[in-house]
């Protein structure tokens, strides 16, 4: 389980995230880290994307549909 | 000139507008007036499907059959100074997106995935008010590497870097870039709701200096601005007026921590509408689907929208935000039977 929404940065215990997990699914690539909620450095391609947090190291969208 | 008078007889013509656009836009090739714009635009939704019928009828006369497919990457994102209202790339609002910069490595990928999909076009874009030297310089390196490739080496490659000098579009023209988009995003009215750090006429100007420096002309916007109807019409002729080679038409993705991010979401008919409001308004020009379909539309209605005047697609992702999977758009176009624009009829 994520402790961080990785669209809205907030604790994923609280509050609504339906909302942010369907701009995830739809539109946007995750701009905040699920483990510690920093905002990540994204780089979106046309196949894909990848973010990369300074603390918890670099996610792709490979590994997100895996 | 009898131009200007049969536009303002057609301005009060009383007839029903859809059939003056059949007789002016489908038989002579001449583009809707504002006004007749306009007249479209408030067209209600039981006129909805005999409009598209009609620009797709205008498409497929003065256009033909063939859809172009392009490709776009970030090269630089984030960190924008300009305030464009619209964008989570500018400095100035509390976006979510942090600076980036591609490496060649990484743009040459991007510019063979794009290549795979059977695109002819690849924008290499920067989220900047104009480039440095040092942007010119990676694009420049950017530019040869891809020409390097088998796989990407014939592929038209297009730019996005924002306002230019003379000297730059003499650059870029001297790169090979076949291509210039630089959008003016909305009437020239609305402009400064949306923009205060440069002006609608700065962004015109660059794209007269790419017209005569012998590059194409790709310029559009985005609908959902909190434009009025009558905006929408005025953008439409300003832009007829430009005579752009291509319109890329986007619909506003509210994105968070910008002006607009509480805006709603284009409606998909009225999304629809405008699109065949503007191919009316633009007979002969590339219209493209561009971000935020995905939002406004939903997979039924880019089907709509391809058989409603659009004869071009930006597949795969976009800068900051994620489209549809390339196949998905790929196969929609074998389902209509509409065949991707090769590389040499764009020669």
């Amino acid at each position: 389980m994520d402790e961080f929404c990785g669209w809205c940065g907030k604790s994923t215990g609280e509050g609504e995230h339906g909302a942010c997990a369907s701009r995830l699914g739809l539109v946007d690539p995750p701009r905040f880290c699920s483990a510690c909620a920093r905002r990540m450095v994204v780089q979106v391609t046309p196949a894909g994307w990848s973010a990369r947090c300074s603390r918890h190291g670099e996610s792709t969208s490979e590994q997100a549909t895996d | 000139m009898t131009a200007a008078p049969q536009t303002a007889a057609a301005d009060t013509d009383p007839r029903d507008v859809l059939s003056i656009a059949r007789e002016q836009v489908l038989e002579r090739g001449e583009g809707l007036s504002e006004e007749q714009v306009l007249r479209v635009l408030q067209l209600p939704e039981d006129r909805l499907e005999e409009l598209l019928a009609l620009a797709h009828e205008v498409r497929m006369r003065w256009c033909g059959p063939e859809v172009e497919v392009e490709g776009i990457v970030s090269l630089k994102t984030g960190g924008c100074p300009e305030d464009c209202h619209f964008c989570s790339q500018s400095g100035q609002f509390p976006s979510p997106v942090r600076s980036a910069w591609l490496d060649i490595p990484g743009l040459v990928r991007a510019a063979k995935q794009t290549a795979a999909t059977g695109a002819t076009e690849f924008c290499i874009v920067a989220a900047v008010r104009g480039p440095d030297k040092r942007l010119l310089s990676q694009v420049r390196s950017g530019i040869e590497a891809i020409r390097a490739e088998p796989e990407t080496s014939d592929i038209n490659i297009a730019c996005s870097l924002g306002m230019l000098t003379q000297d730059q579009v003499d650059e870029l023209a001297d790169m090979g870039v076949h291509r210039y988009n630089h959008n003016l995003e909305t009437a020239k009215s609305h402009f400064p709701e949306v923009v205060t750090t440069h002006s609608w006429e700065e962004r015109w100007d660059t794209l007269r200096m790419v017209r005569d420096a012998g590059m194409e002309v790709c310029c559009g916007g985005i609908i959902g601005m909190g434009e009025t109807l009558a905006q929408r019409a005025e953008f439409a002729v300003q832009l007829a007026a430009l005579e752009p080679d291509e319109v890329p038409l986007n619909f506003l993705i509210p994105n968070p921590g910008t002006p607009y991010e509480n805006y709603p979401v284009v409606e998909g008919v009225e999304a629809l509408r405008t699109v065949a409001a503007f191919r009316l308004a633009l007979p002969r020009t590339i219209l493209r689907f561009a971000g935020g379909r995905e939002l406004t539309f939903g997979d039924l209605g880019a089907k709509q929208g391809m058989l409603g005047g659009i004869n071009a697609i930006i597949v795969g992702n976009y800068l900051t935000n994620l489209g549809r999977p390339a196949v998905q758009d790929l196969e929609m176009l074998d389902e209509l039977s509409m065949p991707i624009k090769a590389l040499n009829q764009t020669l």
